[in-house]
């Protein structure tokens, strides 16, 4: 890999984890509100998909902060929406758990477990159909994996060899509720075995991610079908703000955080690329600066205007409601 | 054309002018649907445009909704209601909601159509109405057909038409006939005024409306008046400008429904009524619905269930003397 792609790799990471923990401090202080799940730990598996499934549309879950950053998405537009602003991505009406932009071909940002699944394989269809092979990826986590959307999803996009990337980010917990204690394996690759070749990767390790989806989308622009990709992973903090996290160890968390991604690529950076101390310094504050700036341009933003209400329940012209 | 053929002809020209429209459904394809719908479409356009899916509601319209952002334009069929009711997840959180949560961001061009409502004898699972809880559902524009010219040019808006569509058919309906005059285009959302008269206004829609006028006759005769009868035609929105001239005409309303009464959809037209045309009824509305109970089995039990011509003759003839129509 070269130097710059690795930087870009560090800076994507160390940017998203500065934008969740301002995320987390707006959110104590009451500028956010709602449901926000942070991606703290899981920046590895978050910024090498995105960077690595460079073309193609992403249909994610609601811990998508990081991953709509690494898509392109600005860190302006993304704050403004957690504070419910006009100048939002969603313009205030998503939230956290709905950013939308397809002019990056992203799609959320979806709040249903495994909900978004179907809707990833049909916008697959659509692409092979439309002769436009970049190909799908759908993120979910292990939680997911138990429900039926997912198998009539395995088996659609099998049955008609679609470009379907399943991207299985496994952290272990659906909420508080550990996989092994609901499915009877660790991995849930093994579900998807006799629809599709599966793959598992560190996702802990950006480079690894990196490869193994960059192999994944070449497998399946090939028009061979579907893929499934599973990331082990870890996130540091509670599903979501309202989760105090109670069911984990310290032993557990220590020994997840001991895998730290952000810490293992700064190693690689040193050691493998020959970075100094203070280059990778000024990459941290530039990506702080560029998250102070967010929470400034969010906290100054205007409110939506109260017409907001009902723009958009249908399409300009065909705006009926009952009246 | 019968009912079904009157659809035939709308998604056959809706797909031979835009290549992006696509259908998919269980037995929508090589088998022609389970009610005729599609039958002679795979033959023409190919298993890349008729879609046959596995029995998986949840991804049917799932699906759909990653077609319509993906660039096409899909109408999904479900077999009948209740098995929609596996795909209300998609209906409810996805389809009626994209638009709307990503600030007009996301676009979804796209049609749910099934049929609904009492055949005969095929039980609780195979006979209910859905229209009241989707109609309910902010993001969805409901039509529900009933005539067979109102058929085919309501499917043709809805499948050109940007906005997600719930097309609702009813069972017994697909082999009615009626004319289509495919010169005269009409507004999908207008409620059409199928019969004039100035002394009782009675809304319906569905299956419904046929059976209001068989009972007609009968109420005519024995009340010596003349009634208005409306269908509805789009349930969402719905058009009160048409049922406001209309009582303001006859200051009475009878709402008629297949559905269950309790929370049926008929309860959104009448408490309408009571907001807003209080003062201008001369009498309380009527509601004639199904009873609050699952469809049973046996005929005679079934047909107890629903409104028939003569429940619904009975019923208004009975109304009608009670408030001195």
């Amino acid at each position: 890999m070269d130097k710059l792609l690795a930087e870009t790799l560090y800076y994507e990471m160390v940017r998203g984890r500065a934008f969740e923990y301002a995320a987390k401090e707006h959110y104590m202080q009451g500028d956010i509100s709602g449901f926000l799940h942070l991606d703290i730990g899981q920046e590895a598996l978050s910024v090498g998909a995105m960077k690595a499934f460079t073309k193609g549309d992403v249909f994610s879950t609601y811990r998508e902060h990081i991953m709509a950053l690494a898509r392109g998405i600005s860190p302006k537009a993304v704050m403004a929406e957690l504070f419910g602003k006009e100048a939002g991505v969603s313009e205030g009406k998503g939230g956290s758990m709905h950013l939308f932009d397809p002019s990056h071909f992203f799609y959320g940002g979806d709040a249903i477990v495994g909900g978004h699944l179907p809707n990833a394989v049909g916008c697959a269809y659509a692409r092979k159909f439309r002769g436009e092979e970049h190909g799908v990826m759908a993120v979910f986590g292990d939680g997911a994996t138990n429900g039926g959307a997912f198998f009539e999803s395995l088996n659609i996009a099998a049955a008609q060899k679609l470009p379907m990337l399943f991207l299985c980010e496994n952290n272990e917990y659906a909420i508080g509720t550990k996989i092994t204690r609901v499915a009877p394996f660790e991995k849930q690759a093994k579900k998807a075995e006799p629809y599709m070749p599966t793959v598992e990767v560190d996702g802990m390790d950006v480079l690894a991610v990196y490869e193994a989806v960059s192999e994944a989308q070449h497998y399946i622009q090939k028009g061979h079908g579907p893929i499934f990709v599973e990331a082990m992973t870890c996130r540091y903090e509670g599903h979501s703000m309202s989760d105090p996290n109670s069911y984990r160890s310290t032993q557990e968390m220590a020994l997840c955080k001991a895998r730290d991604p952000i810490e293992r690529m700064k190693k690689v950076l040193l050691e493998q690329y020959g970075m100094d101390d203070d280059t990778i310094e000024s990459l941290e504050t530039k990506a702080q600066n560029e998250i102070d700036e967010a929470v400034r341009f969010a906290a100054e933003a205007a409110e939506p205007a109260p017409e907001a209400l009902t723009a958009h329940v249908f399409t300009e012209g065909g705006n009926h409601a009952l009246s | 054309m019968l009912y079904r053929e009157a659809l035939n002809k709308a998604l056959d020209e809706t797909m031979a002018a835009d290549e992006n429209i696509v259908v998919l459904g269980e037995d929508v394809g090589l088998y022609g649907g389970s009610y005729r719908v599609t039958e002679g479409l795979y033959a023409k356009y190919g298993e890349k445009r008729l879609i046959d899916t596995p029995i998986a509601e949840l991804s049917i319209v799932g699906n759909a909704v990653g077609m319509a952002i993906g660039g096409l334009r899909p109408v999904a069929e479900i077999m009948t209601a209740n098995f929609a009711l596996l795909a209300f997840d998609q209906i409810i959180n996805h389809m009626s909601k994209y638009h709307y949560m990503s600030a007009g961001k996301i676009t979804l061009p796209m049609v749910v159509r099934f049929p609904q409502g009492v055949s005969k004898q095929l039980a609780a699972q195979h006979s209910e109405s859905y229209e009241q809880m989707l109609s309910a559902v902010p993001g969805l524009k409901v039509l529900a057909a009933s005539d067979v010219n109102y058929a085919y040019h309501a499917l043709k808006h809805a499948v050109m038409s940007d906005d997600p569509f719930v097309f609702i058919e009813h069972e017994l309906l697909y082999n009615k006939k009626g004319e289509v005059d495919v010169h005269t285009p009409i507004d999908p959302f207008k409620a059409r005024i199928v019969k004039e008269g100035s002394d009782v206004t009675i809304v319906s829609y569905l299956k419904m409306v046929d059976d209001v006028m068989a009972a007609l006759p009968k109420i005519e005769e024995a009340l010596g008046c003349s009634c208005e009868v409306i269908d509805l035609c789009s349930l969402n929105p719905v058009d009160y400008d048409t049922l406001k001239t209309s009582i303001e005409k006859t200051s009475r309303l009878v709402m008629v429904e297949e559905d269950h009464k309790t929370g049926g959809y008929g309860a959104q037209i009448v408490s309408w009524a009571a907001e807003e045309m209080f003062y201008t009824l001369d009498a309380a509305p009527l509601r004639i619905a199904g009873a609050d109970v699952p469809i049973p089995y046996n005929r005679t039990l079934e047909l107890l269930s629903i409104p028939t011509p003569d429940s619904i003759a009975e019923q208004i003839i009975e109304w009608g003397r009670r408030n001195d129509v």
